[in-house]
């Protein structure tokens, strides 16, 4: 038994509950398409709000963005995936990492609408199964974390990375992960973290 | 942010009709995105080319190399068609954020704007005031050190340097067609707030990017950052010898990459045969002429050593 | 009265262990929920409209425009004509709106015009301060001139470390509810207890009518005690709208320009030794900004304090910039850099290896038994022995010319007032209750461990419950007092509540309660283990009563379990490029005294982090201002440079764990590792490169410039 593993999951232990525009659907992969595809159309959408499906963590989401919205903030704001957080908000910092496509991705410089028919990948995906991705125990051994603000934007680098490379040295961790900033300095610990994990996906 | 309405043609004809002075480009998303954020730019219409199939792939061309303007650092780095352009590669390398070379496309690299911080809180493109420039009496560490004219910012684009040095031509589509466009044309001094800084009409949209044949090509970049981690450079230079020609072309130094001609010149032929002593004075040849401002005489200095590093990338 | 007092070091189970931190599955999934991650329903976002003039009158100020708009449901204005503005960035007008993009818009269709007043941002050359700088008078110690004259060596250096920001990575700013007559508050700040009263004063509303929560914190780093303008105008923003919540955090741009710095340091230092190296002789001319109020004075000589002839001046210079606030041991890192630069000028004149005039002048400072053991170790940990050599003669590798150098720190640390609640219910389950915060040190962790020693327990047997108002009030997380003040308060409450437990249970056991012990989970009989109950089995004793114990700490009197005073020892080794003057960190060291430690895991990890933090300020970051325009150049994180996971080399901490320390007691850590690092990477450069580079970050234009003077960037024409 952990002590307290979510302290305080805040709001809902006041029964003020969060909203959110999203539904769940079962829109289907053709749909989708289709979605994308009149988006694609020689047709402008906006600047007021349109409709969109966002396939988020392998589920698809219809949600309401205007064109100027992030991705980032769309997903913190109506779907509450706050693991990325908005930190620099220009595209530097990686607080806001997210895989899109398969890659790892500033959420806070793209488009919410630009992502439509794109596969996004938050960190919440990362528990969602009944064993979290070793990377993310691998940050909690190493205390690759303070503050934690830009810990989830560590462990979804951490986690892209690991998928293209499953056999780092520690060189190619520090080059690897040059995209994300810590202002407490927990380097040391992600350093050992992103090498841990690598060995426990093999194991 | 301001507003805006929102397209993703499918097609480059489409795309170029939806195009306009109001209208703004979206590819990776890396620049223009904060550019709005900060309101530096206020596009009426965003057109995003992520549907555009032509403006991908990597392929050969006539002996060369064609890149699509759709292509990301990371397809660039990953490819083997460019094995034979070292200068290319590691000047990609230069950008040190996976996150960003996932994303981040060879066009929008060319069309990126200047990191200026006087242009980027909103002070233009010459920062002037009051007729005074800004940055001659401000803070100007990391500007630059070759202008003719009114423009101190630096070309902030990572790859120019490297595609003038190789002698690349970039593929240009508008309205009224296709064209080509020498990289070292490309790349314009405005002289005025109404210019930019390429040469691109607002209608028009980067579609390829393309690579004579390297034959016996020897390239290099060497970049100077005070970072390893993701930074932008402050000097950067590229190097590549033909089997009769050299071309020096240094970056972060100037409004446009900087081609250096007396050095490229001096080098000549016998490029690859210098030794050290005589890239010591190409690498002043590179230099001469330089006006630095108040804050950045060292540049002058970082831009020799980078010329002799580069030249020592392309010896390998 | 029960004995207070920390178990033998030998006999502990949980302090002093390697623990990983409590919710650090929370963090590291991302499931933990800061304030600004909050999405209560019903939801408003503000935003603020800031100054872009450093100095100016308001003469007007229009906000029909954004009132009107659709979707806007307040508009605030705090700086009306006529207000005098100080700094860019400083507030003008509040927008509340159902969309953040609809905010944003409406800050924008505000129409303001100014009458621009003439400014000063910045402070490097004081002859350019004019009237701005005001001198703090003159102290003078013994006879300066004569140590001067007659000392053997004296060097003058001018030294000087910029104004640098917090860049907390989650922005300053809350969410916050203002219904009837009661305030839902959940700020990010370091101040659990105290900032409800902070908000409910500048309210006029009474403090009891203020909840704050708050789980967790994206740092503060000293910059997040009060409620500030943007809470209390976002509280009325929540009561005009008839009670909705309201979300406002500062956007970069203005967290970096008016949500606190760290004060500059600049001074003109002359030290004499004699032969030997024995400090004679400290003069030094000073001067340092800390924004409108001037402030900022390092304490120099620092550590060193005892140097018999000195004479200091300093000068206060005020600038119109955003504010400062505490920043990770306040001036500290400023007075380090400065004197133990000037201390290893001196030492290269004298032709010394700096540990030897450091140590030979040990007896200057109140803590030399310590400091010579923490230089000794943290030169066997750099192998400073075999890789220092005299001033500019390192090994060259290529045009990597390598250097060492160190720097010295002192804090002191003791615990700040603290209650804490100890529940032990009759199902076993044990509460702990504390208004505390976690600032990512790990006090969640420390406040467990504590107390499941004491209760014999195993931590994760405990449920520890911080970040509210309501619970016992405990001090704001500052000044390193945390640790010490919190680890004391649970102590005794759950040394109480296990008295009252054993009690219960000694009658069971056939004896009284101060023959039993707690261990292993279990309430059993000294000496007879055979005699036992498990920890369910006492609490059952317990009936339908939950024993619940407050435990306090008085800083005043705290008993043994908390004191202050500490010292540390940072060591590094550098290289440079001669060519481009970029530096690279090989190594970085650090050897740290806390007195007890409860967690070694989370101790080094708060020192790694000081030492990036001193990598970040003495290589790459500072505030850059335009005198220009009088506004922040690099308020974002692309010009306001901070390490990456490339850029530190590689680290080694050192606890200073030993018996004589840990019976002092606990003591703070967090100001005392984020001194010392500055000093010793300016000293390896200057080591290295054989000359100082005067001003930190040691940027390649400094570097170069310390070494090719004015021939720097001479062209041919």
């Amino acid at each position: 038994m952990s002590t307290r593993k979510e302290p305080g999951t805040g709001f809902s232990r006041r029964g003020f509950l969060q909203g959110s525009g999203v539904t769940g659907s079962a829109l289907g992969l053709l749909e989708q398409d289709a979605q994308a595809q009149s988006l694609a159309g020689g047709k402008a959408v906006g600047p007021a709000e349109v409709p969109v499906t966002l396939n988020v963590n392998g589920k698809d989401m219809k949600l309401s963005v205007e064109p100027r919205e992030t991705l980032l903030d769309v997903l913190r704001t109506r779907a509450d995936l706050t693991g990325a957080k908005r930190v620099c908000d220009r595209g530097t910092c990686g607080a806001c990492t997210m895989i899109v496509s398969g890659r790892v991705a500033y959420a806070c410089s793209i488009l919410a609408i630009d992502a439509v028919g794109k596969k996004i990948e938050t960190i919440e995906s990362l528990t969602a199964g009944s064993k979290p991705h070793p990377v993310v125990p691998a940050f909690v051994n190493h205390d690759a974390q303070q503050c934690g603000y830009c810990t989830p934007g560590f462990v979804m680098a951490a986690k892209g990375f690991l998928d293209k490379n499953p056999n780092p040295t520690y060189e190619q961790v520090k080059a690897g992960l040059g995209g994300n900033l810590c202002r407490c300095g927990t380097y040391v610990g992600v350093r050992q973290a992103v090498l841990e994990a690598a060995k426990s996906i093999k194991a | 942010m301001q507003a805006f309405e929102y397209a993703s043609p499918k097609g480059l004809k489409e795309a170029v009709a939806m195009l306009g002075p109001d209208a703004a480009l979206l590819a990776g998303g890396t620049d223009l995105i904060s550019l709005m954020k900060d309101y530096v730019v206020s596009p009426k219409r965003v057109v995003s080319i992520r549907n555009i199939k032509e403006l991908g792939g990597i392929s050969g061309k006539s002996g060369g190399v064609r890149i699509g303007a759709a292509v990301t650092f990371d397809e660039l780095l990953s490819s083997s068609a460019i094995r034979a352009y070292p200068a290319l590669i590691q000047a990609a390398q230069g950008v040190s954020s996976p996150q960003i070379r996932n994303v981040g496309t060879v066009g929008g690299d060319l069309c990126q704007r200047p990191r200026c911080w006087y242009f980027r809180q909103g002070r233009g493109l010459l920062a002037m005031h009051n007729g005074k420039s800004l940055v001659e009496g401000g803070e100007n560490k990391y500007h630059a050190i070759f202008s003719s004219g009114p423009a101190k910012f630096v070309s902030a684009s990572s790859l120019g340097p490297a595609l003038i040095a190789l002698g690349a031509k970039i593929g240009v589509t508008g309205a009224s067609g296709s064209r080509s466009v020498d990289a070292a044309k490309f790349f314009v001094e405005p002289k005025s707030e109404s210019e930019r800084e390429i040469a691109l009409a607002p209608n028009e949209i980067v579609t390829e990017v393309v690579l004579p044949a390297a034959g016996s090509l020897r390239s290099g970049t060497y970049e100077v950052r005070e970072k390893q981690a993701l930074d932008w450079p402050l000097v950067t230079c590229s190097v590549a010898m033909g089997s009769d020609w050299t071309r020096v072309v240094l970056g972060h130094v100037a409004p446009v990459p900087y081609h250096a001609e007396a050095a490229s010149k001096m080098a000549g032929a016998s490029g690859a045969k210098m030794t050290d002593g005589d890239i010591q004075k190409v690498a002043e040849a590179a230099v001469a002429g330089a006006k630095p401002l108040s804050q950045n005489a060292y540049k002058v200095h970082l831009a020799k050593v980078a010329v002799a590093r580069a030249f020592q990338a392309a010896r390998g | 009265m029960a004995e207070y007092t920390w178990p033998a070091m030998e006999k502990r189970r949980v302090v002093g262990k390697r623990i990983s931190r409590l919710d650090g599955p929370a963090k590291s999934s991302g499931k933990a929920k800061y304030p600004s991650d909050l999405n209560p329903s019903n939801i408003l976002y503000g935003a603020i409209l800031t100054s872009p003039h450093p100095h100016a009158k308001v003469k007007f100020i229009d906000t029909s425009a954004a009132e009107s708009m659709k979707g806007v449901t307040s508009v605030r204005v705090v700086a009306p004509a006529g207000t005098e503005i100080q700094w860019a960035g400083a507030e003008l007008a509040f927008v509340a709106a159902d969309k953040e993009t609809i905010a944003r818009d409406a800050i924008r269709a505000i129409k303001v015009d100014y009458e621009v007043l003439p400014h000063l941002v910045r402070e490097e050359d004081l002859a350019k301060a004019g009237a701005r700088a005001k001198a703090a008078g003159e102290q003078v110690s013994g006879d300066p001139e004569k140590a001067f004259t007659e000392s053997a060596a004296t060097v003058e250096g001018f030294y000087g470390i910029p104004v640098i920001t917090h860049c907390c990575l989650e922005p300053h700013g809350q969410t916050i509810q203002w219904q009837g007559d009661k305030i839902e508050y959940w700020p990010s700040t370091q101040n659990v207890s105290g900032v409800g009263g902070d908000l409910a004063r500048g309210l006029q509303i009474p403090v009891a009518n203020v909840s704050v929560h708050m789980d967790y914190m994206g740092g503060g780093f000293g910059s997040k005690f009060p409620s500030d303008i943007w809470g209390r105008e976002s509280a009325q923003m929540s009561k005009a709208s008839g009670g909705r919540p309201v979300k406002l955090f500062l956007d970069r741009a203005t967290e970096l320009t008016i949500a606190g710095v760290r004060p500059s340091a600049y001074a003109n230092v002359k030290v004499s030794a004699s032969a030997d190296g024995t400090i004679t002789g400290w003069q030094s001319e000073s001067w340092a900004t800390g924004g409108i109020g001037g402030g900022g004075m390092a304490p120099i000589p620092y550590v060193f304090t005892g140097i018999p002839n000195k004479r200091m001046n300093h000068t206060a210079v005020s600038l119109n910039a955003g504010g400062a606030r505490a920043w990770r041991a306040p001036n500290h890192p400023q007075a380090s850099f400065i004197t133990c630069s000037a201390l290893e000028d001196l030492a290269a004149k004298l032709k010394m290896d700096p540990t030897d005039l450091f140590l030979k002048n040990l007896a200057y400072t109140s803590r030399a038994d310590v400091y010579r053991s923490q230089i000794a170790k943290a030169m066997e940990m750099i192998d400073w022995k075999k890789n220092w050599h005299p001033r500019g003669e390192g090994p060259l590798d290529g045009r990597m010319r390598r250097g060492l150098g160190m720097g010295i720190a002192t804090w002191g640390g003791a615990g700040h007032a603290s209650e804490c609640r100890v529940n032990i219910h009759p199902d076993g389950g044990v509460e702990i209750e504390l208004g505390s915060q976690d600032i990512g040190t790990g006090t969640r962790t420390a406040i467990a461990m504590v107390v499941a020693e004491m209760l014999g327990l195993d931590h994760t047997m405990v449920k520890v419950k911080i970040g509210e108002n309501s619970f016992p009030p405990s001090g704001a997380s500052g000044g390193s007092t945390t640790i010490g003040g919190v680890s004391s308060s649970s102590l005794k409450a759950a040394t109480d509540a296990l008295q009252k437990l054993m009690e219960v249970a000694s009658a069971s056991l056939g004896t009284s309660a101060d023959q039993l012990e707690a261990t292993d989970s279990t309430i059993r009989v000294k000496g007879d283990p055979s005699k036992s109950l498990s920890w369910k089995q006492a609490c059952q004793k317990l009936g339908t009563r939950t024993i619940s114990e407050t435990g306090k700490n008085d800083p005043k009197n705290p008993g043994g379990l908390n004191t202050q005073g500490v010292g540390g020892i940072q060591m590094a080794d550098c290289s440079v490029d001669m060519d481009t003057g970029v530096v690279r960190v090989n190594k970085v060291v650090a050897v740290q005294d806390c007195g007890l430690v409860v967690n070694p895991k989370t101790a080094e990890s708060q020192v790694y982090g000081a030492m990036i933090m001193s990598v970040c300020a003495a290589l790459i970051e500072e505030r850059v201002m335009d005198e220009m325009t009088g506004r922040v150049m690099n308020a974002d994180m692309e010009f306001y440079k901070l390490a990456g996971i490339a850029d530190i080399g590689e680290m080694q901490v050192h606890m200073d764990i030993t018996p004589e320390h840990d019976k002092r007691g606990v003591i703070g850590l967090g100001e005392p590792c984020a001194i010392g690092g500055v000093a010793s990477l300016a000293n390896a450069v200057a080591n290295a490169i054989g000359v100082r580079v005067p001003t930190v970050p040691l940027t390649p234009d400094k570097v170069l410039k310390a070494l090719y003077g004015d021939k720097l960037g001479m062209v041919r024409a």
